[in-house]
């Protein structure tokens, strides 16, 4: 099977009245793990303070951070060479892993005003659980995803490129299913 | 669908993000070599397959990605408590007050 969405370029990917689904243009990701680590120091060279409560984000400059996991975070940067070059230097003093995983997944923007709608097809969890301004690992259709609600009905959405094509095509579908039920 | 809250996450999610992991707090051998067989086998192997509330692993999978523990009771499906991995095993006369 030919991955189309992962090789795809970034931009509008399909869209009805009620919601957009697009491809985000690509963006360094980093995977960063910590126990009991010194935040404070890691927080210094990320340029950004790290949260602690799963779920929050903070975003500065060109860069953003989310606590996927009591010692996980995801960040996402425009600047992730000065990030790795800054945490390489604290390696001795403060244990951590810094993955860069910017390969490993698409990111879809699905906004418009049945956004929230849409996911609930494909979502089990209650969509007022994930608060405008957080994010969250969580499950869509069988697959991880790391979903960010930026607006009340606007989302981001990371999936793996292996269920990016299966993820896509059950969005769509959905978005169908929206626009038929308007008439 | 279950809901079961998540120590870590300090959320109550759905069962669809999490997975089951078998029974909580057995206790592997510091040094295996030691045991019989026969201690190897049940330490493998024997589960305590109770009827009632049972202590029991899980993992928010889809989530935070932590292993925790449980006390379910395996007859009602009620979830009594969940708590995170490596805190000792609640009390469970306390639980069962707790429940009415
Ligand atoms: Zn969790």
């Amino acid at each position: 099977m030919t991955h189309t969405i992962a090789t795809s370029p970034a931009g509008l990917l399909f869209g009805t009245q009620g919601v957009q689904i697009s491809r985000m243009p690509p963006k360094a990701r980093l995977s960063l793990r910590s126990r009991n680590a010194n935040l404070m120091a890691l927080s210094k060279a990320i340029g950004i303070p790290v949260p602690t409560k799963i779920g929050a984000c903070d975003t500065k400059g060109g860069t953003e951070i989310l606590c996927l996991g009591p010692d996980e975070w995801l960040v996402l940067s425009d600047v992730s060479d000065h990030i790795a070059e800054a945490c390489e230097k604290l390696y001795a003093s403060v244990p951590h892993s810094l993955v860069d995983i910017s390969h490993r997944e698409v990111t879809f923007n699905i906004s418009g005003p049945q956004a929230t709608e849409l996911l609930t097809l494909g979502w089990p969890r209650d969509p007022a659980s994930l608060r405008v301004g957080e994010g969250r690992r969580t499950v869509f259709d069988s697959a991880t995803v790391v979903l960010w609600r930026d607006a009340e009905n606007a989302y981001r959405m990371d999936v793996w490129n292996s269920f990016a094509d299966h993820l896509f095509q059950f969005l769509q579908h959905g978005c169908r299913e929206l626009a038929a039920q308007a008439y | 669908m279950l809901l079961i809250n998540c120590p870590y996450c300090e959320e109550t999610l759905p069962e669809a993000e999490f997975v089951y992991a078998g029974e909580a707090h057995v206790l592997r051998a510091e040094t295996p070599s030691e045991l019989s067989d026969q201690d190897w086998a049940e330490f493998l192997f024997i589960r305590q397959n109770v009827k009632g509330v049972h202590f029991e692993r899980w993992r928010h999978f889809h989530g935070c990605a932590r292993f925790f523990n449980a006390a379910r009771d395996t007859v009602s499906d009620k979830f009594l408590i969940t708590y995170k991995a490596g805190e000792p095993r609640p009390n469970l006369t306390e639980l069962a007050g707790d429940a009415t």
